[in-house]
């Protein structure tokens, strides 16, 4: 009995396995298959995931090339490499290939022939050959030097647009300006100097070497902090995410409960002109009342709407989530709706806390014209690896970087273990 | 001369044995060192209201940003290092056992010598933690000597 069952079985199994091996071959020129898990992700209908490769080590953000070459900016130099370098195979599964920069940083981005990165207070950029690969790691040009960095919102994303400049945020080393960082009611400071060197998006040449705060261009103030920023090619506009203030009950608990403290402000998609005010640290936007609220540090009440001259944000998100990863996403691999649409990695929150927290997911924000258009929803979810460990913020995985692949492919880093995800639309 | 070897070798003995039974007694403290439900209750209040919102429920702190409360050199070790940062706050790149974090820890100086106490007590012995109390003397003594 048990022999004659044998045979069947062994047979169907092996065709089974040649079949789908031919599979594979059939689909090597055009999408990887999606982990049969989806690398853990829960995604929408039509969607897979799979894991490329996992670094062990705290990948921030991220450039992949047409040529099937990934270049991960680490947080920290692992070994005196702060960019490793990675080659994908015919099935979407990556090996690291080498790696350079002996530099922390977050920042990394390709543009016209160059691959640039950012330690904590330094931008460089490294000519790329025909396939994208870098010609001289040890030798990059310092095209930026001397930004300040203090110990918390230390990082230097940055973008490019279509005219040879580079925008580099700088983010604030303080809470909400208190004299006091996060004390109990500690007054905001007058003025808060510290908006004249950081707080803000700065704007210098790709061009020019060793440029510092006298050469660039303070482009727009009043943002606390930006991980995730973008240039939007539909309407040339720079879009940035803020990270907004924390610790409103913590600092002010007269005024703010901690489930109102958990909830606000929000964090805010601005679309930035030169010269605008988003408002730090004097005002935050309040997504409930939908309103430009007056800090208490600088003699809020939480009801007390701030000086118009600041700007609204394009969309606002529910607090203390995070977003590390901006991407409007120009490929034709994924439907209609999603193009020109803009992607945003949340991070994860720790200031909902003792209310249960936040993010640890990839959102999608329509767009229509260069504007967001309906409503945002969450498009990859799960990377904490269950909803209690979000809740808990003891998340398996944090979502940080973006990218687009040349076949439309969305990458997405994560800083914990170091996974490279690669989400794919799988539906003919 | 053969005497004199035979007293360092006596005082040598019983030195090493009374050292060691110090410690006995030391150890013997702290595990029947009763710490009442009150001053625990007190802490955990303390806690609930000033500390967890950044060093979390579980006393686990945030990757990067906040230094977890178990088990680490400053929870367990030096008490007037520990009574320090909770009256002044912490500011600086240091490593807690190996990693370092981003954030800034305010000063709590406002909190009352009984209420420092307690919370460092709960603290020291909640999380998985096991170490003797903080009393409000010595509270009160480093406070003084700050001035
Ligand atoms: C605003 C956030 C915040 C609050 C509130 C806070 N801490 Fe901290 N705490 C930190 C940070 C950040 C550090 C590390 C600072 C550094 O590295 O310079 C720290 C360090 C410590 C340390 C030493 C390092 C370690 O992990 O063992 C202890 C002990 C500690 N905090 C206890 C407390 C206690 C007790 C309270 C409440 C009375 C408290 N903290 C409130 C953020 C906070």
């Amino acid at each position: 009995m048990k022999k004659s069952l044998l045979i069947p079985v062994l047979l169907s199994a092996m065709a089974f396995v040649a079949l789908y091996s031919f599979k594979n071959i059939s689909d090597s020129n055009s999408k990887p298959a999606p982990d049969a898990d989806n690398a853990g992700l829960k995604l929408p209908e039509g969607f897979g995931a799979l894991k490329v490769a996992e670094l062990g080590a705290n990948a921030r953000h991220l450039v992949v090339t047409p040529q099937g070459d990934i270049y991960v900016k680490l947080a920290r130099a692992k070994e005196g490499k702060g960019i490793i370098v990675l080659h994908e195979n015919s099935d979407g599964k990556a090996q690291v290939t080498g790696g350079f920069g002996n530099y922390g940083g977050t920042g990394i981005y390709m543009k016209d022939g160059y691959l640039y990165a950012s330690s904590n207070q330094e931008v460089f950029k490294y000519k790329l050959d025909a396939k994208n690969k870098v010609i001289n790691p040890d030798k990059p040009e310092k095209i930026i030097t001397g930004l300040k960095a203090g110990r918390q919102h230390e990082t230097k994303s940055l973008v490019l647009d279509n005219n040879g400049n580079v925008y580099v945020n700088i983010g604030v080393n303080s809470n909400s300006c208190q004299e006091q960082d996060r004390g109990l009611r500690s007054p905001g400071i007058k003025g808060c100097p510290l908006l004249d060197s950081m707080a803000g998006i700065w704007q210098f040449k790709a061009k020019e070497l060793n440029q510092s705060y006298g050469e660039g261009i303070r482009f727009a103030t009043g943002l606390r902090n930006v991980v995730g920023l973008d240039w939007n090619q539909q309407n040339n506009q720079l879009f940035v995410m803020q990270h907004g203030r924390d610790n409103l009950n913590s600092s002010w608990p007269e005024l703010y409960n901690e489930k109102e403290s958990a909830e606000l402000p929000a964090e805010c998609l601005y679309a930035l002109k030169q010269g605008d005010n988003a408002g730090w640290p004097f005002m935050y936007y309040d997504q409930i009342q939908h309103k430009k609220i007056v800090s208490p540090e600088y003699g809020g009440d939480k009801k007390k709407e701030a000086d118009s001259k600041y700007i609204d944000p394009a969309v606002a998100f529910p607090g203390h989530m995070a977003p590390n990863g901006l991407l409007f996403y120009t490929g034709s691999m994924f439907p209609e709706k999603y193009k020109n649409g803009a992607f945003i990695a949340f991070h994860g929150s720790w200031n909902r806390a003792p209310e249960p927290q936040k993010g640890y997911f990839v959102v999608f924000q329509p767009f229509k014209d260069g504007k967001p258009s309906g409503n945002w929803e969450v498009f990859a979810d799960n990377f904490a690896g269950t909803p209690e460990k979000a809740a808990a913020g003891r998340a398996d995985h944090r979502p940080c970087g973006l990218a687009q692949g040349a076949d439309g492919s969305l990458y997405v880093t994560d800083d914990v273990k170091g996974t490279v995800y690669r989400i794919v639309y799988t539906k003919k | 001369m053969k005497q004199v070897l035979m007293v360092i070798l006596i005082l040598t003995i019983s030195g090493v044995t009374s050292h060691a039974q110090k410690k006995a007694e030391a150890k013997k403290t702290v595990k029947t060192e009763v710490i009442s439900a009150a001053v625990f209750a007190n802490g955990q209040k303390v806690y609930n209201k000033y500390c967890l919102s950044c060093h979390m429920a579980d006393g686990g702190g945030v990757q990067n940003m906040n230094p977890p409360l178990i088990k680490t050199t400053y929870v367990l070790g030096d008490k007037t290092q520990l009574i320090k940062i909770a009256l002044n706050g912490l500011n600086e790149e240091i490593e807690i056992d190996g990693e370092v974090y981003n954030n800034v820890m305010p000063s709590h100086g406002f909190l009352k010598d009984q209420e420092i106490a307690d919370v460092l007590t709960f603290v020291r012995n909640s999380f998985g933690n096991k170490a003797s109390a903080i009393k409000v003397s010595e509270v009160k003594a480093v406070r003084a000597e700050k001035k």
